[in-house]
């Protein structure tokens, strides 16, 4: 992207594209110079700025709430205290409705999955622009920075969320105990046992793969629509962009919050006797 | 876009800030906020508490007053009635020694006009007598008249 003013095409393709490190076939271990070959690394490479932006919110989240768990008390609360107090009360909520079972873990992951996405999600209302051009600056070519427009962000989340429901089912029915679960629901008969497998199995997998695919469409549409806009000549650009940025209040909160509810319906279900 | 070991380290990422989660940030908050819930409850409690006793020592209070104002009535009675009777006694105790008194001068009056009839008998025999001594002379014998005037004196 160096010099001359980039047509749509390019200026869009540009905004998509992760920067990727890994073992490129000719060039070595190094940053990919465009998507075809961030293609060509295969498996084996990284999305520096989805890892860094990730982590980044994640250690804002766990700081901001550090501080809560040590300087909570039974007394009244103050001012930040209050808010952070409000969110936890919330995830607390959403396991009083939605979870049955008994778990230490299920409490901090939904705390941890909402607000990690929810700060993720929020990284979209900083403007489009901003952090491309400060990388460019800094040299760096690409830079995209809503960790979940990119699906390796949400699916990793949601293959995380279906090793705890694989763990969990296994732990509380025992090996036997899930394979039945799976073998002979939802038709009761030993003939039937393939069937059943093969629909439960799709059912099991379908799990993380629907939980990462809904947040990842989600944010990467609002992510192309807000580069659409953006391409608008620069006097034009608020009217669409305020309209569309309060639009995304909305979804960014609600992702979170799906999220982490389905994740909790889902880890209800592993703690659930048949 | 496409699928990369970004996959295999934002699982990482995940089950660490899970991990972090749930052992340095969950348990404290969720024990601070159990034991205000639990000091508020008490605070409630301690509260209904409170005001039952309230309500409690209000009739008490109130039972005592009633109590202490039928007591000051009754004294109160018990006072003028005995006033009354001390009255009426002093009224009765005066009027009997009045009559007493009435009585005792009526006999000492009595017993002076007595006394003072028998003198003046006495005199008026002996003046009688000298009367008579002057009308007679010596032609009475005085030892033998004395005892017709003496009863003479005595009819008087």
């Amino acid at each position: 992207m160096a010099g001359d003013a980039p047509s749509s095409t390019e200026y869009i393709t540009h905004h998509l594209q992760n920067l990727t490190f890994g073992l490129h076939p000719d060039n070595g271990w190094s940053f990919a110079h465009g998507a075809n070959e961030a293609r060509e690394m295969g498996f084996w490479a990284i999305n520096v700025d989805t890892m860094g932006w990730s982590i980044a919110t994640g250690l804002l989240f766990l700081w901001l709430f550090r501080y809560l768990a040590k300087t909570v008390t039974s007394g009244v609360p103050t001012g930040l205290q209050n808010a952070l107090e409000m969110v936890f009360e919330f995830s607390n909520d959403i396991i009083r409705t939605s979870f049955n079972g008994k778990s230490k873990l299920i409490g901090p992951l939904a705390l941890t999955l909402f607000c990690w996405i929810f700060f993720m999600n929020s990284l979209k209302w900083l403007p489009i622009d901003l952090f491309p051009q400060i990388a460019h600056k800094l040299g760096i070519e690409y830079m995209r920075i809503v960790p979940t427009s990119d699906p390796n962000a949400t699916l990793g989340m949601g293959f995380g969320v279906f090793l705890l429901i694989v763990f969990y089912s296994i732990r509380n029915k025992g090996f036997g105990g899930f394979s039945k679960e799976l073998a002979f629901n939802p038709f009761n008969h030993w003939s039937l046992v393939p069937f059943n497998l093969v629909l439960e199995l799709i059912v099991l997998i379908v799990k993380p793969i629907s939980l990462g695919l809904r947040l990842f469409g989600n944010m990467f549409a609002g992510e192309v629509i807000f580069i659409m806009i953006s391409l608008l000549p620069f006097w034009a650009i608020w009217v669409l962009d305020v309209p569309w940025a309060i639009f995304h209040i909305l979804v960014i909160a609600l992702q979170a919050f799906i999220f982490a509810v389905l994740s909790v319906v889902y880890m209800s279900a592993a703690f659930e006797e048949h | 876009m496409n699928i990369n070991m970004t996959l295999i380290g934002q699982m990482i990422a995940f089950a660490i800030f899970v991990w972090f989660c749930m052992k340095y940030v969950w348990p404290p908050i969720t024990q601070a906020l159990n034991e205000r819930q639990q000091r508020i409850q008490d605070g409630l409690e301690e509260a209904d508490r409170a005001r039952a006793e309230l309500h409690k020592a209000n009739e008490q209070a109130e039972e005592t007053l009633r109590e202490s104002r039928e007591e000051a009535a009754r004294i109160l009675d018990k006072t003028r009635a005995r006033a009354n009777q001390m009255i009426e006694e002093a009224r009765n105790d005066a009027r009997a020694e009045g009559e007493r008194m009435i009585a005792n001068a009526r006999s000492e009056i009595d017993s002076e006009i007595q006394q003072a009839k028998g003198e003046l008998r006495a005199q008026v025999a002996a003046l009688a007598i000298q009367g008579a001594e002057r009308i007679l002379e010596s032609s009475i014998d005085e030892k033998k008249h004395r005892e017709m005037v003496d009863r003479l004196a005595e009819e008087l």
